[in-house]
């Protein structure tokens, strides 16, 4: 956190000056470990196995926060008796099937309630995750039955406590040791201080990276962290919380309006051609009846009216079919692959730089060089512009430039400071920018590019049916200056929506099923309240409270901490003077506090949902997880993922190690691509050593906003590989000197840091090195300093989940030296591949 | 010794005689007389850092059509008004030399870069968006309505502010164009 977001670390340092204790957990020692009270080194890959035995910890000695547990969790939900664990199955849930890689999950669901049979529905395995089944739920959950059997006691051998219980038995400290590296005693101090941390009176909060995400279990892990934090009672309450620090200025934007292939604005699904025929179908299917997402027909039909206006009537479905459908997994890896493979002929790249910054870099500009056409709009001639003059595989001869047919347009972009518009940041808040001066030559924002392409494209349209859905978009937005610049106001205004009076919504419970409210973004809505630009606010941190509400604008509702009901205990009173958040006001009859309340306002805490209640209504007084149908944080998952209803430890697809935990080693629903352009590293000795990529204060991502800037390309001048002093003696390097790294991708070269950052772990008995490398560096790109891309060594391995690559944990073979030139670097890599 | 006139008011003279050596005796008058270029600034911007997703505030001062400097802003309760090393040279992101402010064309099987006019470039890909679209259309797969183009395809950075963001997806959409991605899959 200090290396990469080092002015957000200054909140950790405040309270670190204030008692708290700082945990860092991580394979390589950063400025963050040299701030922190205890630094705990762990093989890259085996965070599972550390949170697991926390949460063993937790459950075996009774530690966890029983009446925030039994109010706010589904630990007493009574599970089906079809489900078996991979204690049962070695390593596999019930429901797998080897046949189709995937999971069926009905097996995972609640217990029959009687007059209720088991979910019908049950979402998961590979058409859900498809059809942004998981990622849906980054504003609610999978359905479920919302008012299940339950033992209160806690004592039902099918109960969730119990469920877990089991599930994590063997995740003991011994195996904390045999597996990540740490010592008992180290994790035994951990144990100790998260727990002694939470509570009525205190919070302990976890932070990760994105790193996180890059595992072929990435989206377990960040489930396991939820699983310990709602045991120990930290979700929703000021302090507490599992805070995601992602990586770019708005990338949190970039999923709430996605370009991301299986989601429309807000986290809704984009229909899946097999799932979804018609409107009533896809509404059926996404999501539950009850909790706010029950509200979702109000959240689409004004999407749909936002974009479609006057032609989105009730007799059309309100051009639903308009949509076009998904039929698998159409990720960013599966698209290089159609690229490669002819399918897909025109390819926008938009302040993104894949030749360098995506996993497997050689894909990537296989399939750049067999595109039609290419448009890259950048601040700089990034490496994915150049590609055909200037990519490494000229330098061996796979590729010459005149055999290469991509049309390249580069079009020079605009820079933050020469456009307006809003940022997400990292916490949901949305950050109004103004403009300071016009972009240069021929530099246009992005706002100015797509609305310009949609009206020339749209003046080319006929009257076939298949121009319909771009002829009748609505597409009027004022321009101004000499460039007509689209105005982002007019753009955002849209995205927060407008009722039937035409007058800027307030709210998103204002939103209408009927077609009378028109809305680009629900959970943005209110981002725009009064016709004020809620995200322009900026009254000084000295004139506000700690909360600051009135500095931008957060979604939902101006909410600074999600799930705040949890604040308060059932009765709606806090857990703790210390800890008070918002509470239930009996006089006024309201919620109320230092944040807005994440409930209805005027919900009792003693409501109680009549039967057959929905959407909301059917939420108890006491329920803080709103979007879930049944308002509980889930520690079991009866639906929702496409790997397990629970965490549990797999190996990286690369790893020396073998899973002492089951007989299956990786987890066995991962996406593999059994392609030639990309091989795996065959397990055995060619490939002994762990390794991990990172990132660097001094540079961003893949390197288009840094390399060339002289400040920061003097403060970190070329790539490294950082290894500790027992494995640069055994290979003879000295700090300085050249090696070279290979994997089954490719073989690159990096001037050797010899360190005890990268500290050698006792794994299972034996010692495993790590090396890390940053991934900043590229052949061109502007830039004022140069260096082979690491992320041509990572594998193309993807999350079940998120499709999000493994490139956090893989192995490699380390060699003395420079690496070899042109058609000998092939010879190397032919030795490695199947030598 | 001089009692008074340019000497005395020599920093070095008063620095030997014993003026605190660091402090007032340092300062010359062409010292007091300088100030900072942010003063001079015809505007200042409100913004955000457009790195890492802190979200940390800035000021843009611009002078004569030009970015003067870019400083934290000291009001933002995210960050203080601090900027980290990326942040505090973010001056030199939209400044520096090597950043491309013209067109360029590469023709298939080209070897060299080619100039291109704005307008004539958004005409080209215009057209190119239409004939792809329509030579990749698809009306059904697997004996399902699907009504999308997979020969067209997008992958954004995450610096986008929303409002692009929006307009992206609302466009491709409507085209029918699905392999829409962005670094956030990344």
């Amino acid at each position: 956190m200090a290396e990469c977001h080092p002015v957000g670390f200054q909140w950790v340092m405040e309270a670190k000056a204030r008692g708290a204790k700082v945990f860092h957990v991580d394979p390589r020692f950063t400025r963050t470990s040299a701030m922190a009270d205890r630094y705990l080194p762990i093989r890259a890959g085996s965070d599972i196995v550390l949170l697991g035995a926390l949460i063993n910890h937790v459950l075996d000695n009774g530690l966890d926060f029983r009446a925030y547990v039994l109010a706010y969790t589904n630990a007493a939900t009574i599970v089906s008796e079809d489900f078996r664990d991979t204690e049962d199955l070695d390593g596999l849930f019930s429901g797998w099937d080897p046949d189709t890689a995937t999971y069926a999950p009905r097996s995972w669901a609640y217990a029959a309630t009687g007059e209720q049979p088991p979910a019908e529905h049950a979402e998961g395995g590979r058409r859900h995750a498809e059809a942004a089944g998981p990622e849906t739920y980054g504003a609610g959950g999978a359905a479920a039955h919302p008012s299940p059997r339950t033992d209160p006691t806690l004592t039902h051998p099918r109960c969730v406590y119990q469920i877990l219980k089991r599930h994590f038995a063997r995740y003991t400290p011994e195996l904390v040791e045999r597996l990540c590296g740490i010592p008992g005693a180290a994790f035994a101090e951990l144990a100790e201080a998260v727990t002694a941390n939470s509570g009525r009176e205190r919070t302990t909060a976890w932070v990760y990276s994105v790193g996180w995400t890059q595992h072929t279990v990435g989206a377990q892990y960040i489930r396991t962290a939820a699983i310990l934090q709602l045991l120990l009672g930290n979700v929703g309450r000021p302090g507490g919380g599992i805070m995601a620090l992602r990586g770019h200025a708005s990338i949190q934007g970039s999923t709430d309006i996605p370009t991301l292939f299986n989601i429309l604005p807000g986290y809704l699904a984009m229909p899946h051609a097999h799932r979804h025929e018609d409107l009533e179908h896809y509404l059926e299917r996404e999501g539950g009846e009850t909790g706010f997402w029950g509200n979702r027909r109000s959240y689409l039909v004004s999407l749909l009216k936002a974009w479609w206006g006057e032609a989105a009537t009730e007799d059309n479905d309100y051009c639903f079919g308009h949509l076009p459908r998904l039929t698998g997994d159409h990720g960013h890896y599966t698209t290089v692959m159609g690229q490669i493979d002819g399918t897909v002929k025109g390819y926008f790249v938009i302040g993104e730089n894949p030749a360098v910054g995506s996993s497997g870099g050689r894909a990537q500009r296989l399939g750049l060089a067999n595109l039609d056409w290419l448009v890259v709009r950048d601040l700089t001639l990034v490496e994915t512009a150049t590609f055909w003059r200037d990519g490494p595989e000229l330098e061996t001869g796979e590729m010459r430039t005149e055999d290469i047919g991509t049309e390249v347009f580069f079009l020079p972009a605009a820079s933050h400071v020469e456009k307006e518009g809003t940022f997400t940041n990292t916490q949901r808040l949305l950050q109004w920018r103004e403009k300071a001066l016009d972009p240069p030559g021929d530099c246009r924002s992005d706002l100015w590019f797509y609305y310009h392409l949609g009206r020339l494209v749209r003046r080319r349209l006929s009257d076939d049916e298949i121009d319909r859905p771009p002829r009748e978009l609505t597409w009027d937005y004022p321009v101004h200056g000499a460039h007509r610049e689209p105005s982002a106001e007019a753009v955002l205004r849209e995205i927060n929506g407008v009722g039937p009076d035409g007058r800027a919504l307030s709210s998103s419970t204002q939103l209408r099923p009927d077609g009378s409210t028109a809305c680009g973004c629900w959970i943005y809505c209110g981002v725009y309240a009064d016709e004020v630009n809620q995200a322009a606010r900026r009254r000084p941190r000295g004139e506000q409270d700690v909360v600051a509400p009135e500095w931008g604008w957060a979604w939902p509702a101006n909410r600074r901490i999600l799930y705040n009901r949890a604040s308060a205990d059932p009765e709606g009173r806090p857990w703790s003077e210390r800890k008070a958040y918002v509470w239930w006001d009996a006089e006024r009859g309201e919620w109320t506090g230092h944040d807005v309340p994440d409930c209805e306002i005027g919900k009792p805490p003693d409501y109680l949902p009549p039967e057959g209640a929905r959407a909301q209504d059917a939420l108890a007084g006491t329920d803080p997880f709103i979007m879930q149908s049944d308002g509980k944080g889930w520690l079991y998952a009866p639906s929702g993922l496409a790997d397990g209803p629970m965490p549990a430890h797999y190996e990286p697809h690369e790893s020396p190690v073998a899973n002492l935990l089951y007989g299956q080693r990786a987890n066995p629903a991962r996406r593999t691509y059994d392609r030639p352009e990309s091989p795996y590293n065959r397990p055995g000795p060619l490939f002994p050593y762990v390794l991990t990529t990172y990132r660097l204060t001094e540079h961003h991502t893949a390197g288009g906003m840094s390399r060339p800037l002289a400040y920061l390309a003097e403060l970190q001048p070329e790539l490294f590989c950082e290894m500790d002093p027992r494995l640069a003696a055994r290979l003879g390097l000295g700090n300085g000197d050249w090696a070279t790294i290979v994997t089954s991708r490719t073989v690159l070269e990096a001037r050797v840091l010899v360190t005890g950052r990268m500290r050698p772990l006792r794994v299972e008995g034996r010692v495993i090195h790590q090396i890390g490398l940053p991934y900043h560096w590229g052949w061109g790109g502007g830039g004022l300093v140069t260096g082979d891309v690491v992320n041509d060594l990572t594998p193309l391995v993807l999350d079940p989940n998120v499709y999000i690559q493994e490139g956090k944990a893989m192995t490699c073979d380390v060699r003395p030296g420079r690496r070899p030139r042109g058609r000998a670097m092939l010879d190397l890599l032919e030795t490695y591949r199947h030598g | 010794m001089p009692g008074s006139g340019w000497l005395a008011r020599w920093p070095v003279i008063r620095q030997l005689k014993g003026e605190d050596p660091r402090g007032s005796a340092a300062r010359s008058a062409r010292t007091d007389a300088l100030r900072p270029r942010t003063e001079r600034a015809d505007t200042v911007a409100r913004s955000v850092c457009p790195y890492c997703a802190v979200g940390c505030g800035q000021l843009v001062y611009v002078e004569d059509g030009r970015v003067t400097q870019i400083e934290g802003d000291p009001d933002s309760p995210i960050s203080r008004g601090r900027l980290c090393p990326k942040g505090s040279a973010s001056k030199q992101l939209v400044t520096h030399p090597g950043r491309q402010t013209r067109v360029l064309y590469r023709r298939p099987h080209g070897t060299e870069w080619e100039p291109l006019d704005l307008d004539a470039a958004m005409e080209m890909i215009a057209d190119r968006v239409v004939r792809t679209r329509r030579e990749t259309w698809e009306q059904t797969c697997e004996g399902k309505v699907v009504r999308r183009t997979m020969g067209i395809a997008g992958l954004g950075g995450a610096t986008l502010d929303n409002e692009e963001n929006y307009l992206m997806k609302k466009l491709y959409t409507a085209l029918g164009a699905i392999q829409i991605e962005n670094q956030a899959r990344i």
